[in-house]
């Protein structure tokens, strides 16, 4: 060989040499940002070896709508409408957080009915939420008839909304200070009834899906995360806790009245494979909607009686400090971060939202894993990208 | 037998035959591509708790239709960068490896549209168009995802043919016919004569035979099932993974002729499942047409009962589709490679020597 | 569990006059301001030292303070000065369940500040959402680029509170 040749080879990057020579490279491709498993306008670009992924590059952006901004032109109270619109599926929660970090800003203590209803609330909204990322979850791997059965009960949840405040997804609901309405008169019988019927679809879920041969092939010892890369990330949730990390801010940072309640936290245990899998981030959520139906059995037989509004300031203008608070909302940890300069409106809002925070992973989990498996990855971080652009 | 109706009647072979090729497609293919479409989204709908299809006719049953309608109305959509004549004849290739396997499918005795001595091997020859003219759609649509879809479809297809040859290498050594019209014929009588339970002859190997039969059945019917790209192995056109496969690109009446070779191909190979293991056209339980004495009933029934398993096996497939999951490209091939082939040569040898004694 | 003063004491003394100071006069959290340009030493001592163990970065936000004075120069034009941008961390330990706010305040002429991306890979994103709305400068992040913004939004920062719509994006009007 030549000194020339041999000079030219050792130019050839790693990739290169592999082909002996030839000159391979690798095919990017573009998932997004319409495609069907992306769950809305997210662009990830995928660098293949053949099947195999070598790189994720999440581009995000699409649904930008300058949350931030426009809470610095809104009062207190206008940004909640505006909360609503980021995580389309789980706005009750939007609104409970953004209730809670304002309430901490001003100083105010709520009555306890309506911290008992905002609690019933964000349970069912966490049940509707994890139902749709369940569904769509299975919908992702293949099965098409699961996604349907979720649907069905969600609509359920969605009824009780409905009669509660008249919208079925982003609701302006639960206000600063206070709710938007009372409870409807039948609510808690209606809610009571939801929850016996909940039960046994829990179990029918498992049997079409969880448990399937199939469905565990697919998603055990897939996208494997460990507990420290998850904490070093920041990873909040269900995600979390499926790598075997017990952390949940309703209990270890507790906020409104969860401390009255009797709860586990389940994490992940790696029963069909490797802790924190895939596997295991599904199966967390079933067992957080379980968990949900218990607190909310126990809150719907204590609901104290009272005003919901009286207690809402007429003129919400905190005072110059900033303030940081957290809650765990269906996908992790929702922060908000406030800013008040004395005025009538906020002076920064910044969202931590888990979504955003969860999606940052990607690269890391699939790595090394084929083109079928980042819809099994990307489905069972279930991102919400209303929330990750805000 | 239809043939040589035809030229009697015509008195023109050219005529006839021509007659002949296209009475499975407007007698049969067309309708029975509609009324699949139709069921597939009655079966997915009760599956799943909701109806279906409700406003087009009564219970839906003519959405299909309106939706041919539809799509003959669109627009041909070709981009620039697309290689045109293979982007254009890829569907076509499809649909003929399709249609022309129907050629040698024994509907009744009465018609089967060429009564060819190697029959089977036909219908596995022909098949391989379908995998060229997939190939040929995904390199032509200038689409990663079709280009992924078509190599894993090919990849997929020519892996599950061997399982399925295997198979009916099997009922070929027992029977000594390629002929399907010669194997219908064989499992004649009660279903107690079909292949599935050890076929025609009586005595202890008979009943050696059945349960390496039904493995043999297991193994035809998930390798058909993969060949067709059906869930659990529909891979190549995986919705959420590859948006739909190769024929992304394809739009209009395009992508209706592979959506219509699709439906046709599951009944294919329900009908080669049919002919191989459940009697083919013959009735399980004797004719009418025999007790009354109008031997001319007696195709009639033979045309229902073939159809009516056939689409049993298609209802099958429709079920499976709607009820599991999808598998992973590596998985797929794990269980051809690693459990099918060897499942089935295994079976081979043992019937083989249970044909001996 | 260490309060917010503890932690200011065990910082003064390891960092002497970068950590600035300690503001616990104002609702709801106090927080200690460091020099932008330590605060990866500082975080890295935050999160590695036994008694500390911050493991878990809870928010990373970039702020327009807006603070700047309007300054009339001698030939009669004005121009503002000493406006900065800051940077506030959130910092938990998820062992020990005590929590911090660190807060970092550059000149917005130069906003430079030391990135802690690679101390919590969480803030690799929050970072690039700071620099891409407020227009900080994180030296040594690993893939400084826009995140939510265009690729190719030459208009400004749009959270700095003197943004202003450009007339026209890519041919598009932009005010409607």
């Amino acid at each position: 060989m030549s000194i020339e040749v041999e000079e030219k080879i050792s130019k050839l990057t790693e990739v290169q040499k592999r082909g002996n020579g030839l000159r391979t490279e690798h095919m990017v491709l573009n998932m997004g940002p319409q495609h069907p498993s992306t769950h809305g306008v997210l662009r990830l670009e995928l660098e293949l070896e053949g099947e195999i992924i070598k790189k994720v590059i999440p581009h995000i952006g699409y649904l930008h709508r300058c949350f931030e901004k426009h809470a610095e032109a809104m009062t207190y109270p206008q940004v909640v409408p505006y909360t609503d619109r980021m995580d389309y599926l789980g706005a009750m929660y939007n609104e409970f957080g953004y209730a809670v970090a304002v309430e901490k800003l001003l100083g105010i203590q709520v009555p306890e009915r309506v911290d008992y209803i905002r609690v019933i609330m964000g349970e069912l909204q966490r049940i509707a939420s994890h139902l749709v990322a369940l569904g769509t979850y299975g919908l992702d791997i293949g099965a098409f008839t699961p996604f349907l059965y979720c649907f069905r009960d969600r609509e359920k949840i969605l009824n009780l909304f409905e009669i509660t405040c008249g919208a079925r997804l982003l609701y302006n609901y639960i206000w600063v200070g206070g709710l938007s309405h009372d409870i409807h008169p039948d609510f808690v019988r209606l809610t009571k009834e939801f929850v016996t019927y909940f039960k046994p679809n829990i179990k029918e879920l498992n049997d079409l899906l969880t448990n399937n041969k199939i469905f565990i092939d697919r998603t055990a010892n897939v996208g494997v995360l460990p507990k420290e890369t998850a904490i070093n990330y920041g990873i909040s949730g269900p995600n979390l806790r499926a790598s075997g990390f017990k952390w949940d801010i309703r209990k270890d940072d507790t906020y409104s009245v969860y401390n009255k309640f009797d709860f586990d936290i389940p994490v992940g245990q790696g029963l069909m494979g490797t802790v924190g899998d895939c596997w295991d981030r599904y199966y967390l959520r079933v067992q957080e909607m379980e968990q949900s139906l218990r607190i909310i059995e126990q809150a719907i037989d204590q609901i104290p009686e009272g005003d919901v509004s009286s207690a809402i300031p007429k003129r919400i203008k905190p005072p110059v400090g900033q303030v940081y608070s957290r809650v765990e909302n269906p996908r992790g940890e929702l922060g908000y971060f406030i800013i008040s300069n004395g005025g009538t409106s906020p002076f920064r809002v910044k969202v931590k939202g888990p979504s955003f925070v969860n999606l940052g992973i990607m690269d890391e989990l699939s790595r090394g894993h084929m083109v079928a498996d980042i819809i099994a990855i990307l489905g069972s971080i279930d991102i919400v990208l209303g929330e990750v652009d805000r | 037998m239809t043939y040589d109706f035809f030229y009697k009647l015509f008195g023109s072979q050219v005529i006839a035959a021509i007659i002949q090729s296209l009475l499975p497609l407007f007698v049969f293919i067309l309708p029975f591509a509609l009324f699949a479409v139709w069921l597939e989204r009655k079966v997915s709908a009760h599956m799943q708790d909701r109806l279906g299809p409700m406003r087009v006719g009564w219970h839906g049953w003519l959405q299909t239709v309106a939706d041919i309608l539809k799509l003959i109305q669109k627009e041909d959509i070709i981009a620039t960068a697309n290689d045109k004549p293979l982007f254009n004849l890829a569907p076509v290739l499809v649909f003929v490896g399709t249609y022309a396997a129907f050629a040698a499918i024994p509907f009744t005795s009465a018609f089967i549209g060429s009564n060819l001595d190697l029959g089977v091997f036909f219908i596995v020859a022909v098949s391989g168009f379908v995998v060229a003219g997939i190939l040929m759609a995904g390199w032509a649509s200038n689409n990663k995802y079709s280009l992924l879809g078509a190599m894993r479809s090919a990849a997929q297809i020519i892996s599950y043919e061997i399982p399925t040859v295997m198979v009916i290498i099997t009922i070929v050594m027992i029977t000594g016919t390629l002929n399907l019209n010669t194997l219908s014929q064989l499992q004649t009588g009660h279903f107690w004569n079909w292949m599935i339970f050890g076929g025609p002859v009586f005595g202890v190997s008979k009943f050696l035979m059945i349960p390496f039969m039904i493995i043999s059945f297991g193994i035809i019917y998930i390798s058909t099932l993969a060949e067709v790209n059906r869930t659990p192995f529909d891979i190549p056109e995986a919705e959420s993974e590859l948006v739909s496969g190769y024929h992304t690109e394809y739009s209009g009446m395009k992508f209706a002729m592979f959506f219509l070779a699709e439906y046709a191909n599951m009944f294919a190979v329900s009908a080669i499942v049919t002919a191989l293991f459940f009697g083919g056209y013959q009735s399980p339980i004797g004719y009418i047409g025999h007790l009354l004495g109008l031997p001319w009933l007696v195709p009639i029934e033979q045309l229902f009962w073939f159809t009516a398993k056939g689409l049993f096996f298609v209802f099958v497939q429709m079920w499976l589709r709607w009820t599991l999951p999808r598998l992973r490209v590596d998985q797929l091939m794990t269980a051809c490679w690693k459990y099918l082939i060897p499942i089935a040569f295994a079976d081979l040898i043992i019937i083989g020597l249970i044909t001996l004694i | 569990m260490k309060t917010a003063q503890d932690i200011f004491n065990i910082l003064k003394e390891k960092f002497g006059n970068s950590v600035l100071e300690l503001v616990s006069t104002q609702p709801v959290e106090p927080f200690i301001t460091v020099n932008p340009l330590v605060v990866n030493k500082i975080c890295l001592f935050l999160r590695d030292n036994e008694e500390l163990l911050f493991d878990n970065l809870m928010n990373l936000s970039g702020v327009d303070d807006a603070n700047g004075k309007t300054v009339k120069a001698e030939d009669g034009t004005s121009k503002v000065e000493g406006a900065t941008l800051s940077v506030y961390y959130h910092i938990e330990s998820t062992s020990l369940k005590h929590k911090v706010v660190l807060k970092v305040s550059a000149p917005v002429e130069k906003p430079d500040v030391e990135s802690v991306a690679l101390i919590w890979r969480h803030a690799d994103w929050h970072e690039r959402e700071a620099y891409d709305l407020i227009g900080l400068n994180f030296l040594n992040h690993p893939d400084l680029r826009r995140i939510l913004m265009p690729y190719d939004w030459e208009f400004g920062h749009p959270l700095r509170k003197d943004y202003k719509d450009p007339e026209f994006y890519l041919g598009m009007k932009v005010p409607y």
